[in-house]
């Protein structure tokens, strides 16, 4: 019984050891930054598709993520980082970080933009999503690389 | 002695003569009869520019980094990697010269499905008429009046750039022989006319295959991986497989399909990356019952 529990506690410890090494890695925390973006795109989405009330809050609160995320994320790219983790970032980046940051900085602009202006109703919450949408497509066009 | 050999010789020589003439008939062009193309009227605007988005004509054919209007301008000069060299996507503009301008429907059409040019020659199959030849003509008819509406070029793009032995076109025929058909790609229950307008889309004008469908060495497709997956031919990083067995998308609903091809969103909002962004710009432009055939479509396939 000892045994085992003592098992599983070394178990657990090496789990949280390696979740703690990977979550340093630059490229987890990409990871994470866009799947934080994905999240509040689909706060948006569900708002716009009607499948939540419309609440002021969720909206801004929403943009924010975005415009901050976003302002962060080019920022996790350092020399070495481009391969390993499963990361489908292009090496395209690294020849052309210049516009990959610009590309990044369009999608923070334009949320600030709605944050400014916040959509007043679910109508205007998917016209926002159809702008900050191709703002996503457009750098993952170039910069991200399917790998599956 | 020397009467027999010379009758031998001549025999292998006829043989031989015989064996490059089959061959010849069995490779040469074979655009279709003019009848193909007569008796289509008018054509219907509004549906070829539908078939002008679901084939993706601009995605080849607009000027390299052309934005919004200026992507109608069918120029060509794109280049597309492969295999087998650099292929460049011609001016498929209405200029009379450097376009297709002079050209007539059944020109058009024989090159749309049977990959036959202007001269008689055969085209490359990097220009999709493997996937085209499944196309109505009524569609073709239509495409090709809507084609006729778009601004001219007077630009010429650049010739092909393909080493030997790629670059002779009388090799394409024994391709064609292999390779080319307008039979279905998979057996499906075409009484449900969900499914039949979905394979219409996907197998003909849609050329999704042309893709997402691995190749051989010959570039015809692997065909028991039909939407299985493939290495991408513009470099690193793979095109997914569409195939309910996919690891990336087989857990997709229908209307995770459809919205996704109508907004770029996958259901846990990712966008949509890579030559797709474009592709799913098209998509958008099409009638939601169509990308609704689609996703019906990839959901009845084989699992692969």
């Amino acid at each position: 019984m000892k045994m085992r529990a003592f098992a599983l506690a070394a178990v657990i410890a090496g789990l949280g050891v390696t979740a703690v090494t990977a979550a340093d890695e630059p490229q987890e925390v990409r990871q994470q930054l866009m799947k934080k973006v994905g999240q509040a795109a689909g706060a948006l989405s569900g708002i716009a598709k009607g499948e939540k009330p419309y609440d002021a809050e969720v909206v801004k609160a929403s943009l924010t993520t975005i415009s901050e995320t976003v302002k962060v994320f080019p920022n996790h790219f350092p020399p070495g980082s481009e391969t390993g983790m499963e990361t489908e970032a292009s090496p395209k980046i690294w020849e052309n970080m210049e516009d990959f940051k610009a590309k990044a900085a369009k999608l923070g602009g334009d949320a600030e933009m709605f944050l400014a202006e916040l959509p007043s109703d679910p109508a205007g919450v998917g016209a926002a999503l159809g702008v900050l949408g191709k703002d996503c497509g457009s750098c993952h066009e170039t910069y991200r690389l399917k790998k599956e | 002695m020397r009467r027999r050999t010379n009758r031998l010789l001549s025999g292998l020589v006829l043989l031989v003569l015989a064996g490059a003439g089959v061959l010849w008939w069995l490779t040469k062009p074979r655009p279709w009869d003019e009848a193909h193309w007569q008796g289509l009227g008018q054509p219907d605007l509004a549906n070829g520019e539908q078939v002008f988005w679901a084939g993706g004509c601009t995605g080849c054919h607009a000027a390299p980094g052309a934005k919004d209007d200026q992507r109608l301008v069918l120029v060509g000069g794109r280049p597309l990697k492969s295999p087998f060299g650099t292929f460049h996507a011609p001016n498929i503009s209405p200029d009379e010269t450097a376009g297709i301008g002079g050209w007539t429907l059944a020109e058009f059409g024989s090159a749309m499905t049977r990959g036959v040019g202007k001269d008689g020659e055969h085209l490359y199959p990097s220009f999709p008429y493997g996937s085209y030849a499944r196309m109505t003509a009524k569609d073709i008819n239509d495409l090709w009046g809507f084609l006729q509406t778009l601004p001219k070029s007077a630009k010429l793009a650049a010739p092909h750039d393909l080493p030997f032995p790629y670059n002779i076109r009388l090799a394409l025929g024994g391709w064609k022989l292999l390779y080319l058909t307008d039979e279905p790609r998979v057996a499906l229950d075409t009484a449900d006319p969900k499914l039949a307008r979905g394979q219409y889309l996907v197998e003909g004008p849609g050329h999704c295959g042309e893709c997402h469908t691995p190749r051989n060495a010959l570039g015809g497709f692997e065909a028991e991986r039909w939407l299985a997956g493939a290495p991408n031919p513009e470099g690193e990083g793979r095109i997914p497989n569409i195939t309910p067995g996919s690891k990336s998308i087989g857990g997709w609903s229908m209307s995770d399909i459809a919205s996704y091809l109508e907004t770029g969103f996958t259901p846990d909002f990712d966008t949509v990356g890579g030559s797709m962004v474009e592709v799913q710009k098209n998509m958008a432009k099409l009638p939601s019952a169509d990308r609704e055939a689609i996703a019906a479509y990839l959901k009845a396939l084989p699992p692969l």
